[in-house]
């Protein structure tokens, strides 16, 4: 049987390293961005208004080009706006057909509707037309977006203490349930770091912003990478009985090992659905879905490889600042 | 076990009947109601407008309530389907037009105020000063009795007119002021200079503040403030002040602030106190627009009286001001300040240069009344329509294909097994359809979204009692035996996972709506749906199918090699 607790050196080291990179990104993130954040935050937390737009050939006109970024930035600065950051989607059609992504500081309605209709007067010379079929428009005050960032801080607290309590709870009946609380939550920690840090790499070479659902998606990850963990950790309490006497190494091991094809079946079936809607689905959610597909597969592999080793080397008494504790647990498990 | 399985297929027949039905496209409703789908705005296309109510203005539930059933009338009355107002987060109102045009109107008609104002322009005793004109804001006592209160920026403002007392004081100082006027003929304009010196002078103060401050400075007297005053006034009081100043004074005359903008509202030049207003929306039972004016190419507003006792005011006031200017506010701003020609008992027409766009906004707004808060837009979102056609097309592809190849992975990898598990996964996909056209839930991609992912949680479940039933077959049980055993010890670790989720899944639903975001309750919505569904079919629909094949199947089953697994061999 591959001992998978034995070499959990290796695999610590390897989250080590996704987590020490991911931290990386977010120092220099935090150095670059103007709001000093981990992540690029997008207009929901900051405020700010986004544009994604289309031009399109007039009916009864020759295209004679393309719109360029000079003049998108040069009729957005004539109302006055701020922190323009244009991006260009996809490339230019055959029929000069061109989709861009504003976002500038936040302006108020008035401003927005004279601007597009300035940018299809800017566009008319080309033989081109603002598309208003095609058009996303998103807008968020400064305040609003404070708001937002409290009452995400807010939720991914309250989500952790009520997945901590829950797990208490749930294994109630074992010795140490707070001890498997903590290694579900440290695994939570882990999937939380992975995800914030692969999207703040994103964010720095693709230009990816958190939005209000990134944070669901790390949310829903939160829950998924417990509900791994929880499968591992129930196999645990019913060999636990089963195998008295076992090492309590071995003991978690056959949990893992026992575990461990429905594991990766369930990370393959989550990935078919993730993968498709990732290459194939609607533009507006692909960061969505692909940051819920680094989170899941970061969450089997904390479940498998992070939180069940730690258990044991907290109960071998390997972790530094906490106890072994082990006298207590053995008379527990007696008595159980 | 077999009298309960008998029962179960009782019980998921008729679940499956019920949610085909409401599935079913043309299905006529139930219980009376509709049973539809709603597409999300990112779907259908629209407007989504989060408004709120402005700073410093004390809002309760039972205002926001008020202003929430005006809001969701003019936007019934704009002709949206299914439109969505609710109430968020104490002073917010959010706001959901699928489908809409021109949001610019849509956003313009939903958030103004509406307060209109029918204002006395007489002027008072031998006043020559002129009235404002149209475009001019003015303060009227209504607006100050609407915003009185509001705790304005400054405490030093609420405590100066926010008490009776304060207002007691200002109705005195008219009739004082009154009969000075009617006696000083050449002051009169001079007064009235002062008082807008006065007010140009405080541009950044709440209007009630300006008001005490005026009574401070013109209580000194007319004649000694006359130069200062024509150097600050606006073009209309300095023209009346320049009648009777010397030429020397008019050269002086700069206009330094100019009164009567939305901040800084013009108040009664007669009187330099706030316009007396004579009746407000309230008063009027039906509003139209409509094409008026003798070219029959303006468009106006005509609206009938609604016969209660502001607009009884109204009728005694035209009837007894015959031949005297009275001035139709909206919002504070004057539109047109007409001469009333006859009393006007049931009804009458309101004219200010509109187009027939903002003639029939107007008329909407009087219809329905003025909002009792002002709201100022946080934030707007807004989808074209085949924008979200194009990525709606592209994600549902994506997603059957997603779970198509589930299905098909189940049953490559458990074969039998796996064809009934892909049965559940088809009656879960079904039931949860239902689900979402009869609550209703909103349909957006991240909905959709929400729904692929709970797919994965329903195929784990199966997965987990199949890993298990192997796991028993494995150490020499019976085929019965296994999956009974398979279904009673997975089903812990099943229910406390998806607990877990239901849990995180909770949170975001609670957060996602103060955020105002529909977006994330979409998405926590069809998630906590399809994990509890997933209890159900998981579990209890496979288990029972399983059942049914067993005792169909008989020996013939039992033989199979159902799981593929040679009996006591474990994999250590």
């Amino acid at each position: 049987m591959f001992n998978i607790v034995q070499r959990r050196k290796w695999f610590f080291l390897f989250s080590g390293i996704l987590i020490l990179a991911g931290l990386v990104s977010m120092a220099i993130s935090i150095a670059t961005y103007p709001e000093h954040s981990p992540v690029r935050l997008s207009i929901d937390f900051v405020g700010g208004s986004l544009l994604e737009m289309e031009f399109k050939p007039l009916p009864d006109a020759q295209p004679k080009g393309a719109v360029t970024e000079d003049m998108l930035t040069s009729v957005l600065t004539s109302f006055g706006a701020k922190d323009i950051r244009i991006q260009r989607l996809g490339e230019v059609g055959a029929t000069g057909t061109n989709r861009w992504q504003v976002r500038t500081n936040y302006l108020d309605n008035e401003t927005t509707e004279k601007i597009k209709t300035a940018l299809d007067n800017a566009a008319k010379p080309l033989g081109l037309q603002l598309d208003r079929d095609t058009l996303r428009f998103n807008q968020v005050t400064p305040t609003v977006g404070s708001e937002v960032t409290r009452a995400a801080v807010v939720a991914v607290v309250v989500a952790s203490f009520a997945v901590l309590g829950w797990i208490v709870w749930a294994f109630r009946g074992i010795p140490d349930s707070f001890r498997y609380g903590v290694c579900a939550v440290l695994a939570m920690i882990h999937d939380i770091l992975v995800m914030v840090g692969a999207m703040s790499l994103m964010g720095l070479l693709f230009g990816w912003e958190a939005d209000a659902l990134f944070l669901t998606g790390l949310l829903t990850v939160v829950g998924y990478s417990v509900q791994d963990t929880i499968v591992v950790f129930d196999r645990i309490r019913e060999n636990s009985a089963r195998h008295r006497g076992e090492p309590y190494e071995m003991i978690v091991n056959r949990s893992i090992m026992e575990t461990f094809s429905r594991s990766i079946s369930m990370q393959v079936v989550v990935a078919f659905v993730l993968v498709s809607l990732f290459l194939m689905g609607g533009g507006s959610i692909r960061q969505f879905v692909g940051v819920l597909l680094i989170g899941l597969l970061s969450g089997t592999y904390s479940s498998t490889f992070t939180a069940i080793p730690l258990l044991v080397a907290w109960e071998n008494g390997q972790l530094p600042f906490v106890g072994r504790n082990r006298e207590r647990s053995r008379s527990a498990v007696a008595r159980a | 076990m077999r009298n309960s399985t008998g029962l179960w297929l009782v019980v998921i027949a008729a679940i499956t009947i019920l949610a085909l039905y409401m599935i079913w496209p043309g299905n006529p409703g139930l219980f009376g109601r509709p049973i539809e789908v709603r597409p999300g705005l990112d779907i259908q296309g629209g407007l989504r407008v989060l408004l709120a109510a402005d700073v410093g203005v004390a809002v309760d539930a039972g205002k926001m309530d008020q202003a929430k059933q005006i809001v969701e009338r003019r936007v019934n009355a704009l002709g949206v389907v299914e439109p969505v107002v609710q109430v968020s987060g104490g002073n917010r109102i959010v706001v959901e037009l699928p489908g809409i045009k021109d949001p610019q109107a849509a956003i313009d008609t939903v958030k103004q105020t509406g307060l209109l104002e029918f204002v006395d322009f007489a002027p008072t005793g031998s006043c020559t000063a002129s009235m404002p004109g149209a475009g001019t804001y003015i303060l009227t006592d209504r607006q100050v009795a609407l915003r009185g209160t509001k705790p304005a920026g400054t405490a030093q403002a609420t405590s100066a007119a926010g008490t009776p007392a304060a207002t007691t004081a200002a109705t005195t100082a008219i009739t004082v002021t009154a009969p000075a006027t009617a006696t000083t003929v050449p002051a009169t304009p001079t007064t009235a200079a002062a008082t807008q010196a006065a007010t140009a002078a405080s541009t950044s103060a709440a209007p009630l503040f300006k008001r005490s401050e005026y009574q401070a400075t013109a209580a000194p007297t007319a004649v000694a403030t006359s130069q200062a005053a024509t150097a600050a006034a606006t073009p209309q009081a300095t023209q009346a002040a320049t009648a009777q100043a010397t030429p020397a004074a008019t050269t002086q005359a700069t206009p330094v602030a100019a009164s009567g903008t939305k901040d800084n509202p013009m108040l009664n030049p007669c009187t330099g106190q706030p316009f007396t207003t004579i009746m407000t929306g309230a008063g009027l039972q039906d509003a139209t627009a409509g094409l008026v004016g003798q070219t029959a190419s303006e468009w106006g507003v005509n609206f009938t009286l609604a016969g209660n006792e502001e607009s009884q005011r109204f009728a005694t006031h035209t009837s007894t001001h015959i031949g005297q200017p009275m001035a139709i506010v909206l919002d504070g701003q004057v539109l047109s300040a007409p001469v009333i020609q006859a009393a006007l008992t049931t009804g009458g027409q309101i004219t200010g240069n509109f187009t027939q766009q903002r003639a029939q906004e107007l008329a909407l707004q009087l219809r329905y009344g003025a909002l009792p808060v002002p709201l100022h837009v946080e934030s707007i979102e807004q989808v074209g329509a085949s924008l979200g056609a194009e990525s709606v097309q592209a994600s549902v592809r994506a997603g059957i294909l997603g779970v198509l190849v589930v299905g098909i992975f189940m049953l490559v990898y458990y074969r039998i097994p796996g064809l009934v598990a892909d049965l559940a996964l088809l009656l879960f996909a079904a039931i949860n359809f239902a689900l979402y056209k009869f609550i209703p839930v909103t349909l957006t991609l991240p909905a959709i979204v929400g729904f692929l992912i709970s797919v994965g949680a329903a195929v784990d479940g199966n997965i987990l009692i199949f890993e298990r039933v192997r796991e028993e077959l494995r150490a020499g049980r019976s085929l019965d035996k296994a999956i009974q055993l398979g279904f009673t010890r997975a089903w812990p670790s099943i229910r406390d996972s998806n607990i877990s989720t239901i849990i995180v899944a909770l949170i975001v639903y609670f957060f996602g709506g103060q955020f105002g975001a529909s977006a994330v309750r979409g998405f926590s919505v069809t998630l906590i749906l399809g994990l509890i569904t997933n209890l159900f079919t998981a579990v209890i629909v496979t288990h029972t199918f399983l059942n049914v094949l067993l005792s169909v199947g008989g020996d013939a089953v039992r033989r199979f090699n159902l799981f593929r697994v040679t009996p006591g061999t474990t994999e250590e």
